[in-house]
């Protein structure tokens, strides 16, 4: 149990090929931080980095007092599940538990106690002697785990162990793997490129893009206050709506619509406006700012429906709105209403988050 | 009705391998019967070449005849000491053409060059390279001053055979290192990487993961070279024709010289029996053995 570390970390292959342009972030203990973003954003990257199987071009990685940078992986006390599980398939379940144990020269009887302890912990118990080729798909992302934990690390390292798995296993798998992580107290980092898991999972998301890190908050903050436009287009589903529109006076134009800016802001020419599907809502009797629009698409997604509505005085402006089944609406033509606290302000050139007065 | 749908089937399959089946027949079954046919009668010279049954003589004539106990033995010595060579060089070709460096391709390539050449050409240069008088071995050796005068590598019965399984390491040892290299770009990249995270390092990798993931290819090339060894012929007839006085007289070019050269029909198929009989065990116990070790592994990726 220590305390993660990355410092200026970078990566680059070629002047042309950086996966990782620039990191630094602390993992405490205890913590649960998930690196996530699209394909090629360096998650994956700073993750080997972190396990020393690949080496940084600049930068450090230090666990508890530790400059691990240029120490092999097997000094580094990191335990890792990869993504395929990388069983040994000529092993059985007990050997590849024990391998990582028994390089170390630990004693058989401290081996077969721990290997005990996590084996009973994640339902192994019957699987011991089978190899690797003989169980399912969630049978070996546990026999992974297993061979993770029964190494006590200093720091645990999870990459996309849910994206082999079906969906019902996945869902039912991520609950599991939140209790076996809140109960231990070493640092994990985990990779993944689903959201879902990154919100469900983390204490913190670290949102990357292109190599650079855009937003390291509690997933619940992710949500509310996204750092930029790319933190607000990836993270929630369906996508947050995000709007060109231009200003006057402290307003923003949205057809016939007045949305006011945030008060701390020298108003700009134009702005990028930004609404989640989920907080717009028909209009009620003491709405003053009023949308009218006019529905050109409904996709009933069960619990919800998903509306796209062509806002009235635009050329083409499509807005999305997911409305819950207790609110209907009749005829193709349609009155919301955005509420001011779930509005998003970006700028223009650098997309970042104009400053508003929300804590 | 299911089972006429089933019987029209069963007819086809069978329509299907009569070609493959009368071929086989043809190729392997009739020679071999044919041969266990004429080890049972002598037909040589003192017979005027006409078959006389002669029951089991060949075989008690085989039993105490030295020179074919000889021959067995030159062809384990050289079947054993070959192919293990051949693995342990195959193995490090093999490991090293599996590392990532620049034009590993063209590499690749050339290294199966030798296997590729005519073993008449091979023999041929071999022979001139061990030769007593202007062989480069010996001017090697020479220069080196490990000998103070040149050996007649192939004249001394102490020395023939080596220089023999030294051109057949040469020439099949890349043959086993393609086949290994094969089996060593099938195992997944992140076993090492969860091993080294485990703590091994690249020896102890090499013997948990490496070692016991490539022993089907292993096994399967040994078999293979061993069953090819076993009936040398070619190398070792250009290269000495046996001699220097029977030092490298493998099973085959017995008999060859008994059917070829002393028309003994009867008892040179006699000896095609037996080392027929001496391979077809040993690849059957390596094939038990390939199966088994399949069985128990369960061999399935991870994936």
């Amino acid at each position: 149990m220590a305390k993660l570390e990355l410092r200026n970390l970078n990566k680059t292959y070629t002047p042309r090929v950086v996966p990782l342009k620039e990191l630094s972030l602390n993992v405490e203990n205890g913590e649960f931080l998930t690196l996530l973003g699209p394909s090629g954003c360096g998650k994956s990257t700073t993750l080997r980095l972190i396990a020393g199987l690949e080496q940084p071009t600049r930068g450090e990685v230090r666990i508890g007092d530790r400059n691990v940078t240029h120490q092999p992986p097997g000094q580094r006390n990191i335990a890792m599940v990869f993504q395929s599980y990388a069983l040994y398939p000529h092993m059985t379940v007990y050997e590849n538990i024990a391998s990582g144990l028994k390089l170390r020269r630990m004693a058989s009887a401290e081996i077969q106690q721990r290997i005990g302890e996590v084996s009973q912990f994640l339902g192994l118990g019957e699987l011991m002697q089978r190899k690797p080729g003989q169980l399912s798909g969630g049978q070996r992302q546990r026999v992974a785990l297993a061979r993770a934990l029964v190494r006590r690390p200093d720091v645990f390292l999870l990459d996309e162990p849910l994206s082999n798995l079906d969906a019902l296993l996945r869902e039912q798998v991520r609950a599991e793997l939140k209790q076996i992580f809140a109960a231990q107290p070493t640092p994990v980092v985990y990779v993944t490129h689903d959201q879902t898991e990154a919100m469900t999972l983390s204490t913190r998301v670290a949102v990357l893009n292109d190599g650079f890190l855009q937003q390291l908050d509690s997933p619940k903050r992710i949500y509310v206050r996204p750092a930029n436009r790319f933190v607000a287009s990836f993270i929630g589903s369906p996508q947050m709506n995000l709007l060109h529109l231009k200003c006057e006076g402290g307003f923003a134009q949205l057809g016939r619509c007045k949305l006011p800016l945030p008060s701390q802001v020298t108003v700009p020419p134009e702005v990028i406006f930004g609404i989640r599907p989920e907080h717009v809502r028909l209009v009620r009797p003491e709405d003053q700012q009023v949308l009218q629009g006019r529905v050109v698409l409904v996709e009933n997604l069960g619990m919800s429906d998903l509306l796209t509505v062509q806002v009235e005085g635009t050329q083409g402006t499509l807005l999305r709105a997911l409305l819950p089944p207790d609110q209907s609406w009749s005829g193709k033509q349609i009155s919301l209403a955005l509420p001011p606290e779930a509005l998003h302000w970006f700028d223009v050139q650098t997309g970042d988050r104009l400053p508003d007065a929300l804590p | 009705m299911n089972t006429t749908l089933r019987d029209q089937e069963r007819r086809t399959g069978w329509w299907l391998l009569t070609p493959a089946l009368l071929l086989l027949l043809l190729v392997y079954a009739y020679p071999i019967a044919r041969s266990f046919g004429l080890s049972l009668v002598t037909q040589n010279l003192g017979t005027e070449l006409q078959p006389v049954f002669a029951g089991l003589d060949n075989y008690s004539r085989m039993a105490l005849d030295g020179r074919f106990w000889q021959t067995i033995g030159n062809t384990v010595f050289f079947t054993v000491v070959s192919v293990i060579l051949e693995l342990l060089l195959g193995l490090g070709i093999a490991l090293v053409l599996n590392q990532a460096f620049p034009s590993r391709g063209a590499v690749r390539t050339i290294a199966l060059l030798p296997w590729a050449l005519p073993t008449a050409l091979i023999a041929t240069t071999w022979t001139w390279i061990f030769n007593d008088q202007f062989g480069v071995w010996n001017d090697i050796l020479l220069r080196l001053g490990l000998i103070q005068t040149g050996v007649n590598w192939l004249g001394d019965p102490n020395w023939a055979m080596w220089t023999v399984i030294a051109a057949d390491v040469w020439k099949t040892t890349p043959f086993i290192a393609i086949l290994l290299l094969a089996g060593l770009q099938s195992i997944p990249p992140d076993l090492y990487e969860a091993h080294a995270l485990d703590g091994a390092t690249r020896w102890q990798s090499f013997y948990r993961i490496t070692l016991p993931l490539l022993l089907p290819q292993i096994l399967i090339a040994g078999l293979f070279r061993f069953a090819q060894a076993f009936g040398v012929f070619d190398l070792v007839q250009v290269m000495t024709g046996g001699g220097p006085g029977g030092a490298t007289e493998t099973v085959s070019l017995y008999i060859y010289a008994t059917i070829m050269r002393y028309l003994d029909f009867g008892y040179g198929a006699a000896l095609v029996v037996v080392t027929f009989v001496i391979l077809s065990l040993a690849v059957a116990l390596a094939t038990w053995g390939l199966a088994r070790l399949r069985a128990v592994r369960a061999i399935g990726e991870p994936r």
